[in-house]
């Protein structure tokens, strides 16, 4: 059931190649009915469930004579993210409908990016995850390089170069893991139970590691993050912050610390120093930024500290926050770069903070003001929003490990909260320094409305179905830690019951 | 064994060779008065025709035969290795319909299909002798198709290039081959490989080895032997290239490895990192590195898309000498499905550079401007086969570069021997993704220069790209049609 979400993905894709050029409105109703088609296929199989076990989805034999096969299978881990972008995907689209310059191509690789993404979050055979893993990075350039803003090919560039060698070092770790495991398989079950060398897992554990965190912005890799973020239009900066920084965080857990446990206790220190790192430099940098995008940028960087801390903690309970904050994270940086690239830039063309201050935007758009009042609040992490909750486990499950980084991490938090509110205050609360000139602005603000309009309806729903999310799963977390939970039961993770905690 | 016997034996071949004198024939009583369009077309279709009734011929008549002690050896391997020769012809052929750059059509196909005899009788020799005869066969082909472009000034200095490259290397090979003979007395490589076996390396052999290698080196254009291959890509009519870079490049691997597999059994050394041993796979391991460390860090720097395309054929080079040098079965599968597959992309993406020339007279990066807007079909398809160049999945290069590597690291295991190579060529593939992603910028995100009148690009040629586009999908999404009988029809034999 749950492998249609790959088949429909990319069937859409395939449909939207052979529409007619310059129907912009036509390709934007294959995506979104794709995209909904999809998510429906995930909530399907979300509460068909049964918890704590892996639901094998599809087996074949693909390779016979290197013993690769085509394996999709579920637990509640890969469901989760599954369900997170199957929701990005919608919000994504419902977000770029004012896409027309060349919209076709615009959904067709906005959609293989999709496709790629699901496939990983499904792939229990290595080999057909690293496939999907390189699918989801071709169309990212494209989709920055043609549709995206500020030094748009440069950002677009960097972004593919850092996947690229990212999967490159994955690629290596993989194809050693897979002929010191004697060259049969790469079913992940079974490489799980193999007992690598403990030479071999010194290194191949922070090669493979840090291969997948470069995508998943663990400092210091993250750079590319912040330059693709700003460079993409709307909807890719979404699904980037949204999935696609999850795809590394996901290799990470399920490749990198479940095949090479020995390597994951000798180096988790590090680990979770660089997340550390990365969550206080991340929020640091994003209170200084001029650019209202950047500072969501970073933001992303912070809060995917959080996932790669919970990662590091090996204990079940920051296990699963980094899981919860994985799609936590997932939602709430997809809202604010709705809001700050769609809601904002489309209207006022700007992300400076000194012009937005004299623009008086909560008067000119109060919708937009609103929801990124809330986002921002679920961001900095209020009780009531999924991101608390996500966060106060990572934070429970780092003091058990390392009482002194949990109390830096809440360092990061204060910070965070200054950061969101700065750019609360400046972008939509900011007082017009001399009347006239707020009062141009105004008039300039009001003329690009003509064309612009106001919140359209699409963004409307868009914002709505991904704060619900937030709220839903922060008021009544047990929706998904109850599927995530005991997924970290499983034999995959007995190094959690055998080293954590300690 | 009567002459009969004998040809039906290399019936493909013949066929092949047959079909070269009926397009000659066609080509030179009927058609003299005709446009060219028309010519190349009827021309092309006979072609195209005579090769597929060669492989119809090998699908039928599949038989195991050693002719004549090794001169002409035919196996379900060599079988599979002629329908990919064949297979590449073909497109080659589809590529050259809507070619301008020559009246001479007969001879133009003539000479492809003569070279394509040429391979396949490469493919099906074990004895040094007729190794040499069809390599050279082969070769005088591709010298005169490099020189086709008779307008084009830089096309006969490529041919001469070519040819002066190719005769040195050609000295070198015969010398390394009568030293074998010396060293063995016999020209058959089972032979050779017997006589060998048990006498350790001595000086003579390792110089023996060396100009072998050196020979095949410069066929396969590995560095240092590579200088020919940007002059002669760049200069050669596109078509030609195309066949060069293709059927050629997988002729002379299968060749140099069985020429290495076979006859140099028992000498293979080792080039596991802090752990050489000497014999031929150090020598090879070598070459690979220079090769895919040179190939692709120049090809970074060229403007000119037909010189990016012959140094990224220098680095896949490089990679595919890690296959040759891994030397056991897989190796064999997975380097004829690198080459194969490799084959078909490179034809494709010379094919797309071929529309552009036609269109804008360059194959600079910049003619490729605007490319997505102008032939949207080619340009997707071009997209395919950089991609698949560039070993993105899930398209065919990338299956190809996994089990290359693969098989190259299990040749070192358990220490992971050649763990640098495969560092190397990992590291080199992601570089090799910057320049290809530059060429598909231009194809897709750079807009049109303003105001040029552009002719309009043949939709037949669109549908050929996208027929070959499609192949490699479908070869990248289920490599087993290819692996699958190769590992099939390796089985019983003991290579």
């Amino acid at each position: 059931m749950l492998a249609w979400t790959v088949y429909i993905t990319f069937l859409g894709v395939l449909v939207l190649m052979l529409l007619p050029n310059g129907n912009a409105a036509a390709a934007r109703k294959v995506a979104l009915t794709t995209a909904l088609t999809g998510l429906l296929v995930a909530l399907v199989g979300f509460f068909n469930f049964e918890k704590g076990e892996i639901l094998t989805v599809t087996k074949a034999k693909w390779i016979p004579a290197l013993g690769l096969e085509y394996h999709l299978a579920v637990d509640g881990i890969s469901l989760t993210l599954v369900m997170l972008t199957g929701l990005a995907a919608v919000g994504g689209i419902l977000f770029s409908w004012n896409i027309e310059h060349r919209a076709k191509e615009f959904f067709a690789f906005y959609l293989a990016l999709i496709g790629g993404v699901y496939g990983v979050f499904l792939s229990f055979d290595l080999f057909l995850l690293f496939v999907f893993y390189e699918i989801a990075i071709v169309p990212k350039y494209f989709l920055i390089a043609i549709w995206g803003s500020t030094r748009k090919e440069y950002g677009a560039m960097k972004l593919a170069l850092y996947s690229f060698i990212g999967s490159a070092m994955v690629l290596i770790g993989l194809i050693a893991a897979y002929v010191v495991s004697g060259g049969h398989t790469m079913n992940l079950l079974e490489l799980a139970q193999y007992p690598f060398p403990h030479s071999f897992q010194m290194w191949a554990f922070p090669l493979v590691f840090v291969g997948f965190a470069i995508l998943a912005g663990m400092w210091p890799f993250h750079t590319w993050a912040p330059t693709g973020h700003v460079a993409a239009p709307t909807a890719a900066s979404m699904l980037l912050a949204g999935v696609v920084m999850k795809l590394g965080a996901y290799g990470c857990l399920r490749v990198a610390m479940t095949l090479f446990p020995e390597g994951l206790e000798h180096w988790k220190m590090w680990i979770a120093g660089l997340a550390v790192i990365g969550i206080v430099y991340g929020a640091l940098v994003a209170l200084v930024q001029k650019d209202f995008k950047f500072v969501v940028g970073y933001s992303s960087v912070s809060h995917m500290g959080f996932v790669m801390l919970g990662l590091a903690t090996l204990n079940t309970i920051g296990l699963s926050g980094a899981v919860l904050q994985m799609f936590s994270h997932g939602i709430i940086a997809g809202l604010l770069f709705a809001v700050v690239g769609r809601m904002v830039y489309e209207r006022t063309h700007t992300r400076e903070f000194a012009t937005l201050e004299g623009m008086n935007l909560v008067k000119a758009m109060p919708f937009a003001a609103v929801t990124f009042v809330i986002a921002g609040a679920a961001s900095m992490g209020l009780p009531g929003f999924s991101g608390f909750i996500a966060e106060l486990q990572v934070i429970i499950g780092a003091w058990q490990a390392f009482p002194t980084l949990a109390v830096i991490t809440g360092v990061g938090i204060v910070i965070g909260v200054a950061y969101t509110l700065r750019a609360m205050q400046k972008s939509f609360f900011g007082e017009s320094l001399t009347a006239n000139n707020s009062h141009s602005d105004e008039e300039h603000l009001h003329e690009e409305q003509e064309d612009g309009g106001s919140i359209s309806v699409p963004e409307r729903i868009g914002a709505v179905l991904l704060i619900g999310v937030s709220l839903l799963v922060g008021l009544y977390p047990r929706i998904l830690l109850d599927v995530i939970t005991p997924s970290l039961n499983s034999p995959l993770f007995d190094w959690v019951k055998k080293g954590g905690g300690q | 064994m009567n002459y009969l016997e004998l040809l039906t034996v290399a019936a493909p071949e013949t066929i092949v060779v047959l079909t070269a004198l009926a397009v000659l024939a066609v080509d030179l009583t009927s058609m003299r008065d005709v446009e060219t369009r028309i010519r190349m077309i009827v021309g092309g279709l006979v072609a195209s025709a005579g090769c597929a009734g060669g492989i119809l011929w090998l699908l039928v008549n599949a038989t195991t035969v050693d002719a004549l002690n090794g001169m002409l050896v035919m196996n379900p391997v060599t079988q599979i290795v002629k329908i990919c020769l064949l297979g590449l012809t073909i497109f080659t052929v589809l590529i050259s319909l809507e070619a301008k750059f020559t009246n001479h059509v007969g001879e133009f196909l003539a000479l492809l299909l003569l070279a394509t005899a040429g391979m396949m009788f490469l493919v099906s020799a074990e004895d040094l002798l007729m190794i040499f005869i069809a390599l050279e066969v082969t070769s005088l082909s591709l010298y005169i198709l490099t020189a086709f472009n008779k307008r084009n000034i830089k096309s006969a200095e490529a041919a001469l290039k070519y040819f002066l490259f190719g005769g040195m290397a050609a000295a070198f090979m015969l010398f390394g081959l009568s030293l074998i003979y010396g060293l063995t007395g016999a020209t058959n490589l089972h032979a050779v490989a017997a006589a060998l076996a048990g006498k350790g390396l001595d000086p003579l052999l390792l110089v023996a080895m060396v100009m072998t290698v050196m020979g095949f080196g410069f066929k396969v254009a590995a560095v240092p032997f590579h200088l020919w291959a940007p002059d002669a890509y760049e200069g050669a009519p596109t078509q030609s290239a195309a066949f060069i870079a293709s059927g050629s490049k997988l002729a002379s691997f299968f060749i140099f490895a069985k020429v290495m597999m076979i006859g140099f059994a028992g000498v293979e050394g080792s080039g596991a990192f802090r752990d050489f041993m000497v014999g031929w796979t150090p020598v090879l391991a070598v070459l690979a590195a220079l090769s895919m460390l040179l190939g692709n860090l120049v090809a970074i720097v060229q403007s000119s898309v037909k010189r990016l395309l012959a140094y990224s054929a220098i680095a896949h080079a490089g990679y595919m000498l890690l296959g040759v040098l891994a030397h056991d079965k897989q190796a064999v599968v997975s380097v004829i499905y690198y080459a194969a597959t490799y084959a078909l992309a490179t034809i494709g993406a010379f094919g797309v550079v071929s529309l552009v020339e036609e269109q804008t007279g360059s194959d600079r990066l910049s003619s490729f401007a605007g490319f997505c807007k102008r032939a949207p079909m080619a340009a997707f398809a071009m997209m395919i086969f950089l991609l698949s160049l560039a070993g993105i999945p899930p398209l065919a290069g990338f299956f190809g570069k996994f089990y290359l590597f693969a098989v190259a690291l299990k040749s070192g295991a358990p220490q992971l021997g050649l763990l640098w190579l495969l560092i190397l060529a990992i590291a080199m593939s992601a570089v090799s993704f910057y320049y290809y992603l530059k060429v598909l910028k231009a194809v897709y995100v750079q807009p049109e220069p303003a105001e040029q009148s552009r002719a309009s690009v043949p939709q037949a040629t669109q549908v050929i790209l996208l027929v070959l586009a499609v192949v490699i999908i479908v070869l990248g999404c289920f490599p087993n049609l290819l692996v699958g009988p190769l590992e099939h029809a390796l089985t019983p034999v003991s290579h």
